[in-house]
């Protein structure tokens, strides 16, 4: 079963603007409620629903902002909307649909840490998002909801937009941190973490765009309200994008816990006729991928996901059946990351590009059985040797392809040929 | 020699004053300097960039060379980026970048005969519920077949 919350009202064209923010929903309400109360209260209030990061490391929300120092000094609220982990598109869709409902939670998340000032960093190549995102602030300050003394609370906030230029590694905060500051978006070494240092090297809070929109329904209906969804440490609902072999491939809001056979054969449709599950992607490209028993067995929470190996991530679900040849699959995904990598640390920067150029060559017919052990010992010496995350994210899914789906590796290397596709899908794979 | 518009000089100078530190300016210049340049950046305006925002042109080149949607070379009146990461791999994003590439007789990423388009690869846009997709120029073009995508190429004014 869906449970809609952040998205009950998606359907409704006119829920884009304040107006019918107002008459469909139940317009700045929460924002009144909120303050009304002391942001101390507010912070216990978001540790208590147990809400964790929707963007992908599933980062307790209320313990990070705990973490800003108490001194008064100017802090800012970054909204992370660089929405780029391959599979993810929920982001898109909120800012689209439900503009209002984000900076309602970014307003009232903006009070809880006292900040005076907030951006929202949306991926370059969302120019609609943008838009619309702009009208919605436009609306906001008309309507007294953002700027000095906000409905005579005497909070004041100042809300902007930034608008990145296609780069997957500004969605790692302290990249998206150096991309504001107009630099290239390289990651910064943490410690210092940006509750202390951050943009412009004051403290900074960096959430997603859904963990910012559920704050305003934490606020709105409390704590146990809230966890009355999910699970004891993964509480809430959590929108999935599902994409890939479904039948009925989208948005899904639904309580974490929820069983990803559900997701995939109830919700989604199931796959084509006559064809088989053969794995699942279940939390972006990043995440280690399952296998057709492990992803009958999941359910959509953190600690499932990590007790199998794999992670939520960002809530994207790529359901592979099984006319995909994963040699095939693993070659696009490492393009990918070899793409994106910044280069700033060595064992990212070469590792990316040693597991595609290994990958290709398998791919490419040319493979050598050693090349198989290759990308396994590639990918274990990226991991936990960079600044950011991007280096385990590409070796994770590369361990996992090789480990799980070995068979098919060695049948291309034998036969030069891929198990799963015939001849003729060789040249549009070659680009890659 | 390069140089923006009236409203393009207005333009930087006001962002210049928008965010807290004139820095994060180069962004948003670099994107009026493309919008005004037929589609990309060139070595000379990013010289004059430099003039006028006061920002030393190193600091300009680095956000210019990192971001890819800043293009360094021309590219047609109409970019066409096909996504082929994962998703729209798995519901022929790639044999529909070629298929683009061979009916308007282009190879990836050159400038047509007619300057109309450029064709590339792209990673994840982020509308894998709708592959396969292409953006051209600012639109996302979702839920694409071949002959779709070469219908609505050939429609373009």
């Amino acid at each position: 079963m869906e449970v809609k919350l952040l998205t009950e009202h998606y359907g409704k064209a006119e829920f884009q603007s304040l107006e019918g923010y107002k008459k469909i929903g139940d317009g700045y309400e929460t924002l009144k409620k909120a303050l009304k109360m002391q942001p101390k209260e507010i912070i216990e209030l978001v540790k208590a629903s147990g809400l964790r990061g929707r963007g992908g490391a599933g980062f307790p929300t209320g313990m990070k902002w705990s973490f800003l120092p108490e001194n008064g000094e100017p802090r800012y609220l970054l909204c992370n909307a660089d929405e780029g982990e391959p599979g993810t598109f929920k982001d898109r869709m909120m800012m689209e649909r439900a503009p209002h409902q984000l900076i309602e939670g970014m307003i009232i998340s903006g009070f809880a840490v006292q900040s005076k000032k907030s951006y929202i960093y949306i991926r370059g190549e969302y120019k609609d998002s943008l838009r619309i995102v702009e009208k919605a602030i436009r609306e906001a300050y008309d309507a007294g909801f953002l700027g000095k003394n906000i409905l005579g609370s005497n909070f004041t906030h100042d809300m902007d937009v930034y608008s990145g230029a296609g780069a997957y590694i500004c969605g790692e905060e302290t990249g998206m941190i150096s991309s504001l500051e107009g630099q290239k978006g390289q990651p910064k070494l943490k410690p210092p973490f940006p509750a202390l240092k951050g943009y412009l090297g004051k403290p900074t809070i960096v959430n997603n765009v859904e963990t910012l929109a559920a704050v305003k329904y934490i606020v709105r209906d409390g704590a146990q309200a809230y966890r009355k969804n999910g699970t004891e440490k993964s509480a809430g609902t959590k929108l999935f994008s599902v994409s890939g072999n479904v039948m009925k491939p989208g948005n899904y809001e639904v309580p974490l816990g929820y069983p990803l056979k559900d997701l995939i054969f109830n919700l989604c449709g199931g796959l084509k006729p006559g064809r088989k599950l053969k794995a699942v992607i279940p939390g972006g490209s990043s995440a280690p991928v399952l296998t057709e028993p492990e992803a009958m067995r999941a359910t959509m929470d953190y600690e499932c996901l990590a007790q199998m190996g794999s992670m939520l991530g960002s809530g994207a679900v790529i359901v592979i059946d099984d006319s995909n040849c994963m040699v095939d699959l693993l070659n696009v995904t490492m393009h990918f990351y070899h793409h994106e990598s910044c280069g700033q640390c060595t064992p990212c920067r070469e590792g990316t590009g040693w597991l595609h150029k290994t990958v290709a060559s398998i791919a490419s017919g040319h493979g050598r059985l050693q090349d198989i052990q290759l990308l396994d010992r590639i990918s274990k010496n990226m991991m936990g040797r960079t600044i950011c995350a991007l280096s385990d994210a590409a070796a994770m899914p590369a361990i996992s392809f090789v480990n799980k789906f070995r068979e098919e590796f060695e049948f291309f290397v034998r036969e030069g040929r891929s198990k799963v596709k015939g001849e003729g899908f060789r040249h549009a794979q070659m680009h890659h | 020699m390069f140089s923006l518009s009236e409203e393009g000089v207005a333009f930087v100078k006001r962002e210049l004053n928008r965010y807290e530190d004139r820095r994060s300016a180069v962004i948003p210049a670099l994107y009026r300097v493309q919008k005004e340049n037929k589609g990309w950046v060139s070595p000379e305006s990013v010289t004059y960039l430099s003039h006028l925002m006061d920002i030393p042109s190193a600091w300009i080149e680095e956000v210019l060379t990192f971001y890819t949607m800043f293009n360094k070379r021309p590219v047609g009146k109409y970019h066409v980026q096909v996504c082929c990461n994962i998703s729209c791999s798995m519901n022929g994003g790639r044999e529909m970048a070629d298929h683009l590439c061979s009916t308007l007789k282009l190879k990836e990423d050159e400038v047509s005969g007619d300057g109309r388009y450029t064709i590339s690869r792209v990673e994840c846009l982020g509308a894998c519920d709708k592959a396969p997709m292409m953006q051209v120029n600012d639109d996302y073009h979702e839920g694409l077949t071949n002959d779709k995508a070469v219908e609505i190429l050939r429609g373009l004014k």
